[in-house]
């Protein structure tokens, strides 16, 4: 098992978010994380890397218990952040962000996927390399998903935690992205995605976790996560 | 005759001498958010150093290296010890702690070196001056002005163009994003935070012989640097040039045409140009 979330609590000062969530992500799966707005699925992956530190419960990423440690720490193991809102480095160009990606000194060892390059990330994704001089906050907003995508790719991450990457984006380009997610995942990296629309997020995951108050009510397949019926009705946008 | 080159040149040399100061308080200001109210006593450290260690070896050039050093590990370890403690209770407990340093810094100094104004005395090359096509400029502020760009030009090369101030300028976007992506952000803090003490002492020490060394010189250049990284955009660094230079020339040519208004008509420009960009002329919109 890649990573192990054991009935964590996290909590902002002190109102309490999330009540004891658990969940699991195997080597090589892409497991997405489902709930309405504010259920605290961003606050699950910012206690995943270390932004927000759970009051209880451990986070075992290959074995090693997180809890407790700096986000550089936790990304030095080898898990790559992605947060909602995109934060690419506005002042800086795509070249640039590209560049911070990369861990100074210890980077993961043991990874099972390709090791990425820049010349790699170009290749790959050749728009990017068409902005390779142009600031961030000029690049549009599928752009910039993209390049945050790139950025945590070049420090070899053998997971992605990455929140919402669709939102905000226009349907094509939204697929654009999901379609790079795939080719990331493909490439031996491991996902663990938040996203509000399960119809796009079936097409490319291969589990779901469904979240209501800071709780996880379901845990399934595709399969199993369109037949129930209720639940969708219930804990998901309609 | 000459009046107006001369102050033009007056200008650019307290210019360069701003922005040595302002670039490391917008610099901290742009990555931790804490205005650095001990950064001027930074400067005046640096002066008073520079007098002593003129005094004890006799050799200007050597002040120019040692007490920069001497700041840099100072700046650090006050980033480390005091400000790093404090950081979790929030942004006025950081802008406390740093008034604090300064506080005590002004009077040590004034323990040590007396409340009086020390003459620093140059000798040899630096105290003559040079014909400018036909005007006569001292060679010290030339000088001084020579050590600004310079130092802005090292600046600026690390900056842009290694993978440290990339970090450093990621760093003013987005600290929380460069922690995520595997920096020791507190690490950087410390030592950007040590670098900008640094460049603050230099600025005190190529300060110190040509306005005078005395405990109100931190205060006193501190609303200035103040003014440029306001009007230049917290945090932007193009800013704080562009900022150095109006309130340098603003300065020299105000204390020429109307002496008895200078200081004012710096605060009307500080409020023209927030009327009209809110953030600064290089700062970020909110
Ligand atoms: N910095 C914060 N301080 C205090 N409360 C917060 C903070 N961030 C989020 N919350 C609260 O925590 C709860 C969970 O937020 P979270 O961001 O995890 O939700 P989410 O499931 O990601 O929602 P969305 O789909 O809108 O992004 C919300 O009630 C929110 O108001
Ligand atoms: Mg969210």
């Amino acid at each position: 098992m890649l990573l192990q979330v054991n009935e964590i609590h996290s909590y902002y000062e002190k109102s309490h978010i999330l009540h004891g969530v658990s969940m699991r992500i195997e080597q090589g799966e892409m497991v997405c994380l489902l709930g309405r707005n504010g259920v605290g699925k961003s606050t699950t992956l910012k206690s995943v890397i270390g932004i927000i530190e759970p009051k209880q419960g451990s986070i075992l990423f290959k074995g090693k218990d997180l809890v407790g440690k700096a986000p550089y720490q936790i990304a030095r193991t080898g898990i790559g952040y992605v947060p909602e809102d995109r934060r690419i480095f506005k002042s800086l160009t795509t070249h640039e962000n590209l560049l911070m990606g990369i861990k100074g000194g210890k980077t993961a060892k043991g990874n099972l996927g390709q090791a990425w390059s820049i010349e790699k990330i170009y290749r790959a994704f050749p728009k990017l390399e068409e902005r390779r001089g142009n600031k961030g906050a000029h690049l549009s907003g599928g752009e910039q998903q993209m390049l945050t995508v790139a950025r945590t790719l070049m420090g070899n991450p053998e997971l992605i935690l990455i929140d919402e990457p669709t939102e905000g984006l226009a349907p094509l380009i939204a697929k654009d992205v999901l379609d790079m997610l795939s080719k990331v995942l493909e490439s031996g990296v491991s996902i663990l995605m938040v996203e509000q629309n399960y119809k796009a997020a079936i097409k490319v995951a291969g589990r779901f976790y469904i979240m209501s108050k800071g709780q996880i009510f379901f845990e399934g397949d595709g399969r199993a996560l369109m037949e129930a019926e209720d639940i969708r009705k219930n804990y998901l946008e309609v | 005759m000459g009046e107006i080159p001369v102050f033009f040149l007056h200008g650019l040399v307290y210019a360069g001498l701003l922005f040595l100061v302002s670039s490391g308080l917008t610099l901290v200001f742009g990555m931790m958010n804490v205005l650095n109210l001990a950064h001027a006593a930074f400067y005046m450290l640096g002066a008073y150093f520079s007098y002593s260690v003129l005094n004890i070896t006799g050799h200007f050039y050597l002040c120019l290296i040692i007490c920069p050093l001497f700041l840099f590990i100072l700046g650090m370890l006050v980033e480390r010890f005091l400000l790093r403690r404090v950081h979790v209770y929030g942004h006025v407990q950081e802008l406390l702690i740093t008034f604090g340093v300064a506080y005590i810094i002004t009077e040590s100094v004034k323990w040590i070196w007396g409340n009086y104004p020390l003459g620093v005395n140059l000798s040899g090359f630096l105290t003559g001056s040079v014909n400018l096509f036909g005007l006569f400029y001292p060679v010290y502020r030339l000088f001084m002005f020579f050590c600004a760009v310079f130092i802005s030009l090292i600046m600026a090369m690390v900056l842009y163009k290694t993978k440290i101030g990339i970090i450093v300028r990621a760093s003013v976007d987005d600290t929380e994003m460069v922690n995520a992506l595997g920096v020791n952000v507190p690490v950087v803090f410390t030592a950007v935070f040590g670098f900008g003490a640094a460049l603050s002492g230099f600025a005190g020490v190529i300060a110190g012989p040509l306005l005078t060394t005395y405990p109100g010189m931190a205060a006193e250049i501190l609303v200035d640097a103040f003014v440029v990284i306001v009007i230049g955009g917290m945090g932007s660094l193009g800013g704080a040039i562009v900022a150095s230079l109006m309130i340098g020339e603003l300065q020299s040519f105000g204390a020429l045409l109307f002496p008895k208004l200078s200081l004012a008509l710096m605060y009307m420009l500080m409020a023209a140009v927030l009327i009209i960009r809110p953030s600064g002329l290089f700062g970020e919109e909110q």
